[in-house]
């Protein structure tokens, strides 16, 4: 029933901090790889040159799916962006459903930038099944399709390492988040753009002003608060032996 | 349409979500679950198109990896057709396929990964010379040598005190509170779909 609840508490909150967010938006603290993004998607159009997004192989049916989600949310920003390039971005996955999703979400994109012609449905692309099946179809991208930066984000582990080498060797710029730990540490060795933890779900807010985005991270924000009061307060009942 | 598909992934979430609370949706949750599991295996058969589909393109194109392009579909359609008229389980497929062909090609690429790793390591403090570097290479020394296998046995202070110390303490801590943190992102994502504020489906 707690469970219930804090979903409950949560969505209500989501929606009133929207509204609330429409009437005064709040300044997003600098962080230097969303900088770094949003420069690589208006530099890969000015270049006419690619933008590959890998999504990842986070399955939508467990709880690495709400990385595939948040890797979705970013394409769709990503396809409208980027759909005035000369060449279109490309986006890998490495399940065969977020694959699909993927391919919606750049139609999506396309469409809503009144530029359905230039789309193509090979630009959501199932590289592989298996990490390293994921890895190594999706190695060959930033290799051969004239990449200026590939951006990962989802659910990657040690072999996200694989796909940044690989990045790297072919002169692009690679900006990286993942909701796996081995992913993020293995990101933050491969990357001066790498994005720790949360930050995964940050994206959109910073790519696009839009006040729900915004209501999401001081909606999580809420929720750190509490989380560190009950763990400070845990801890001190603890101590004074109340339980 | 798109209205369409958002009321139903939008009925379909809040019943599944509620499965877990009422026991009464418990049953609707397991069928929308099995089904779930349905479309994502057929899901993969249209992936494997696709693969086909982008490769296809590559060789039509005359792209300069177009030989591994056909390779890939060759090989693509051969491991299908023998796990469709063999069965997967068959001694053929087993021994000829997957342990003669996808494991030792993943074990190279597990290899290659090691290697790539290592690599990394010693390319970050020339890529990114600050504080949280050198912690991060300090700390992975410091764990490599506690964990390493010496001629004379373990290295006294590294083995039984700081490797324990740093990863059951620091490490642990610190990773639990990135998972936290990933799990309120993992929260806010599952309620903007269930919402119908993201909507990965349907087109615009």
């Amino acid at each position: 029933m707690i469970a219930l609840t804090i979903i409950l508490v949560a969505a209500f909150l989501l929606l009133g901090l929207t509204l609330w967010k429409k009437r005064s938006p709040s300044p997003l603290r600098e962080i230097p790889a969303f900088d770094e993004m949003t420069r690589s998607l208006d530099l890969s159009v000015e270049d006419g040159k690619r933008l590959h997004l890998s999504l990842g192989r986070g399955d939508l049916l467990n709880s690495s799916g709400a990385s595939a989600l948040a890797g979705l949310a970013l394409l769709r920003s990503v396809a409208e962006r980027a759909s005035v390039g000369d060449k279109p971005p490309v986006a890998s996955s490495g399940d065969a459903a977020l694959g699909l999703l993927s391919q919606d979400t750049l139609r999506a994109g396309y469409q809503a930038a009144s530029a359905d012609d230039a789309h193509s449905q090979n630009q959501g692309r199932v590289t592989g099944l298996s990490p390293f099946s994921y890895a190594a179809g999706a190695m060959s991208i930033p290799q051969s399709e004239d990449v200026s930066t590939t951006m990962i984000f989802g659910h990657l582990g040690a072999e996200a390492a694989l796909l940044a080498d690989s990045v790297e060797r072919s002169g692009a710029n690679l900006i990286g988040a993942s909701d796996h730990l081995e992913g993020q540490a293995v990101l933050f060795a491969e990357t001066r753009n790498a994005l720790v933890g949360e930050e995964l779900f940050a994206a959109n807010a910073y790519l696009n002003a839009d006040p729900s985005h915004d209501a999401s991270l001081t909606l999580q924000d809420i929720f750190r608060w509490l989380i560190i009061l009950a763990l400070l307060g845990g801890s001190a009942a603890k101590f004074l032996g109340m339980f | 349409m798109r209205i369409l598909a958002a009321i139903v992934a939008i009925a379909v979430g809040l019943l599944v979500l509620l499965g877990y609370f009422v026991p009464q949706a418990a049953v609707f949750q397991t069928l929308l679950l099995n089904w779930a599991i349905i479309f994502a295996a057929a899901a993969a058969l249209v992936g494997m198109f696709n693969l086909i589909n982008v490769h296809a393109e590559k060789i039509r194109k005359g792209d300069k990896n177009k030989l591994y392009s056909a390779v890939l579909i060759v090989g693509l359609i051969a491991a299908f057709l023998a796990a469709l008229i063999l069965k997967p389980q068959n001694a053929i497929v087993q021994t000829f396929l997957v342990n003669g062909i996808i494991v030792p090609v993943e074990a190279s690429l597990m290899a290659l990964l090691a290697i790539s790793l290592l690599y990394a390591a010693a390319r970050l403090l020339r890529r990114r010379a600050d504080l949280m570097s050198a912690v991060f290479v300090a700390v992975a020394a410091l764990l490599f040598l506690g964990s390493a296998t010496l001629p004379f046995g373990d290295m006294p202070l590294f083995g039984s005190l700081l490797r324990p110390y740093i990863s059951q303490v620091w490490a642990l801590g610190g990773a639990r509170g990135i998972l936290i943190g990933v799990g309120l992102g993992a929260l806010t994502a599952g309620l903007r779909v269930l919402l119908g504020v993201d909507r990965p489906y349907g087109g615009a």
